[in-house]
């Protein structure tokens, strides 16, 4: 585990990437790291490509991850694990939710949803963890939470007690959804994070 | 707290007493307003444009209350007015006035560089690096402010507004000014020869905030190998840094006016110089009139943002290449909501032949395909002069041919205007108003027509079609978007009128929670009736899906996704089969 390190969060408006990007942003300054994560609002909600950064270390100056800069990156969709790629170093460790969701040229017809997305990563040397977080929120009863059940497989990978990510979905999550939340942050940080693992 | 750079700018006004905040939203600029409506003792108000909003905050400076106006960058023109005058007045209670811009065009129709407003209309600005700072400046701008008789501007950026960093808090200041009314026809008539006499004056509080700007203590040296030395400033000065961590680093907390001294000191004690920031070379044209040899956009580009790499690759002229490069793949661009009830004005359009001058706000996105039914942006409430313009242009030639589309809450900021102007000057268009009740490209922000104010209260609403009326329309007429046949019936017969006609297309946005709950049963596509027309796929609707067959890649059919559908019904009305059908039947 390092002292510092670049986190890449990608996916599609709508996913949850935000929260996700931010429950990990407070676990890391909880732990005692300084912490900068950046993204662009505005036209994210409306179905368009979504692009979180975040950096955390003893002293974080720039808000931006470097091209071939991110330690980690987490997919939401498969093949936006692929739009991101020159932000990945061949040690970068790829977390990929395997759900598809078709961009609007592929939704019209025009164009085809790239096949093999997992296997080109894996060509290309990368540590890739797939994970089927659509269907293991559907299986906890909320869809939604297939944000955190990501976020419970990323706190495998960094240097942060399990009590700060716990302390920070208490406080980002209304009261009504954080029990199904908890219970995902659960499943993705042990069940889904060792079938990933083995895969 | 970890806090994004225009929450903090909001916590910094509030620990600062500011007593009435006025904006209008615009991204990356509306969660300051946001965030100050949560804050007791705070008035804080939507304008209904920014030129209202800075006039608003400049009237509770007038009554000796620290007030606020924020807005994106394109907004500090419309607010250019009051702005350029200000600086002649002065304050009373500390105002500060904060402009964010968006280099990169991530949601803005351009990047202009604000810093230029600063000089231009002699007004002081600030410019933090990270959410830290943003608090801090926005504090502190308050006393200054009132320490300087001046406005004081803030610019950020996208990578400061919607960065989220760690941010100290502190307590709620009170400012020395008693709030009360106070006539100075000298200082607040800016009537000839009065307008004279603050001109001097001006010019004498410049001379005060040049002296200032020396030993400021956010104009800073930070020391290290002399061979290089950067000047900079904002958000650049993190790249600077962790582009070259040990070069020397005069970091500049107020870029306008430039601390002279401190930069010559600076660049003597340097071998070599260079100005690294965004967009246009504000200090470094500065600094070379200083007579000071330095580098800056020879090397630094004057487009989008920068970032550590481009600015290590610029300054050292070796270019590094990342490991991995994305294959070609399908773009994500956004898109119109499923359900959005504009979509049927703009299939509709589409079908007419007609050139849309279109307008700032989610509807924009219908210029893309497959709708494509947008032909001109410019700038808030241009649609519907261009439009007017157009026809003019054109007369008998053009008859029929334009369309000019507006937001409501774009139409309340910048449209009226126009719209009497056409009625007027003779103009024949037709004005299509789409009216969903909020300003909602934003995050749905109510508008003066939407019943409610930034605080949460009831307001009065706003009578549209009595507004048409009572500017001398004749024709005005309201129809129901989800309605298609209707509304291409009305427009038809409108754009043809050789009289000027607003239609207003009614309908609240699909996101709006009271809306969300009223939704419709979803639809499902009968797969042995659809024959793969694709006619619904021409809505753009993000709910509709094309399933190629397994056996013929040219054909297939349209598929429903159900947790999208919000039961709209416009593909039904399209579908010549009869395949799109709900659990109603």
């Amino acid at each position: 585990m390092k002292a510092k390190g670049d986190i890449l969060f990608c996916g599609v408006g709508g996913q949850g990437i935000v929260l996700a990007s931010e429950v990990t942003s407070l676990a890391l300054m909880e732990a005692g790291y300084d912490v900068k994560k950046s993204e662009v609002h505005g036209m994210a909600q409306r179905g368009g490509s979504v692009l979180s950064h975040l950096r955390y270390g003893k002293r974080v100056y720039s808000p931006l991850i470097a091209p071939g800069g991110a330690d980690i990156a987490v997919s939401f969709e498969l093949l936006e694990s692929l739009r991101y790629i020159h932000y990945l170093h061949p040690a970068s460790e790829v977390i990929v939710n395997t759900q598809r969701i078709a961009p609007p040229s592929v939704a019209t017809g025009a164009e085809r949803y790239p096949e093999h997305v997992i296997g080109q990563l894996k060509r290309r040397g990368l540590s890739v963890l797939p994970v089927d977080a659509f269907e293991a929120a559907r299986a906890i009863g909320e869809i939604k939470a297939e944000n955190v059940i990501l976020v419970g497989v990323l706190s495998n990978l960094l240097p942060v007690d399990k009590k700060y990510f716990i302390d920070a979905i208490k406080k980002k999550v209304p009261a009504r959804f954080l029990d199904v939340n908890l219970e995902a942050f659960r499943k993705g940080r042990t069940e889904c994070f060792t079938q990933a693992s083995s895969v | 707290m970890l806090l994004s750079g225009n929450e903090a700018i909001a916590l910094g006004a509030y620990e600062a007493g500011v007593g009435v905040a006025a904006a209008y939203p615009g991204t990356p600029s509306t969660e300051i307003l946001e965030n100050l409506t949560r804050y007791k003792g705070v008035y804080a108000e939507w304008s209904p444009n920014e030129k209202v909003a800075v006039e608003v905050a400049l009237g509770a400076s007038f009554a000796g209350v620290r007030a606020m106006a924020s807005m994106k960058h394109v907004g500090l023109n419309n607010a250019a007015d009051p702005l350029f005058t200000s600086s002649y007045i002065g304050v009373r209670g500390g105002l500060l006035i904060v402009t964010t811009d968006d280099p990169g065009m991530y949601s803005s129709q351009n990047e202009q560089d604000s810093r230029n407003y600063a000089m231009a209309a002699k007004i002081p600005m600030l410019e933090p690096s990270d959410p830290g700072e943003a608090k801090e400046f926005a504090k502190l701008a308050f006393s200054l402010s009132e320490r300087f008789d001046i406005p004081f501007l803030m610019r950020t950026t996208t990578r400061v507004s919607h960065v989220k960093g760690i941010v100290r808090t502190g307590k709620r200041a009170e400012s020395k000014v008693k709030p009360g009314l106070e006539k100075d026809i000298v200082k607040l008539v800016m009537l000839p020869p009065f307008t004279n006499i603050r001109r001097e004056d001006l010019e004498r509080r410049s001379e005060r905030l040049k002296k200032f700007a020396e030993t400021f203590k956010h104009n800073r040296i930070e020391w290290g190998g002399k061979k290089v030395g950067f000047i900079t400033s904002g958000v650049s000065y993190l790249y600077v840094k962790e582009a070259f961590p040990e070069a020397s680093v005069l970091k500049l907390g107020m870029v306008h006016p430039l601390p002279e001294k401190l930069i010559k000191d600076f660049a003597r004690k340097v071998d070599k110089l260079y100005v690294v920031e965004e967009l246009d070379p504000f200090i470094e044209l500065q600094v070379k009139a200083m007579g000071i040899k330095c580098k800056g956009k020879e090397v630094i580009p004057t487009q989008g943002e920068l970032s550590q790499t481009i600015v290590k690759n610029a300054i050292t002229g070796k270019k590094t290449a990342p490991a991995y490069k994305p294959p070609k793949m399908p773009g994500r661009p956004p898109v119109m909501c499923p359900g959005c009830a504009y979509r049927g004005v703009f299939y509709t359009l589409k079908g007419l032949d007609v050139f849309v001058a279109g307008d700032i706000g989610c509807y924009t996105l219908s210029a893309l395909k497959p709708l494509s039914a947008i032909d001109s942006v410019v700038c808030m409430g241009a649609g519907i002069s261009t439009g007017h313009g157009m026809d003019k242009a054109l007369g008998e030639r053009g008859r029929g041919k334009v369309v000019s589309v507006i937001g409501d809450s774009t139409f309340i900021h910048s449209g009226i205007t126009g719209l009497i102007n056409i009625v007027y000057n003779g103009g024949t268009s037709t004005v299509i108003l789409l009216d969903n009740g909020v300003t909602a490209m934003t995050g749905r922000q109510p508008t003066p027509a939407s019943g409610r104010t930034a605080m949460g209260e009831l307001a009065p609403t706003f009578d549209f079609e009595a507004l048409g009326r009572a500017i001398g329309l004749k024709h005005v007429y309201v129809v129901d978007p989800y309605d298609m046949k209707t509304t291409r019936e009305v427009i038809e017969r409108e754009v043809n009128r050789e009289e000027p006609s607003l239609v207003i297309a009614r309908r609240p946005c699909m996101l709006l929670p009271e809306v969300r709950g009223m939704r419709e049963p979803a639809y499902f596509v009968l797969a042995e009736k659809c024959t793969g027309c694709r006619k619904c796929l021409g809505l753009g609707c993000p709910a509709i899906t094309w399933v190629p067959s397994d056996k013929d890649k040219k054909k297939g059919r349209a598929e429903i996704t159900e947790v999208l559908c919000t039961g709209c019904g416009l593909c039904v009305e399209l579908c010549k089969v009869e395949a799109i059908v709900n659990d109603e039947g």
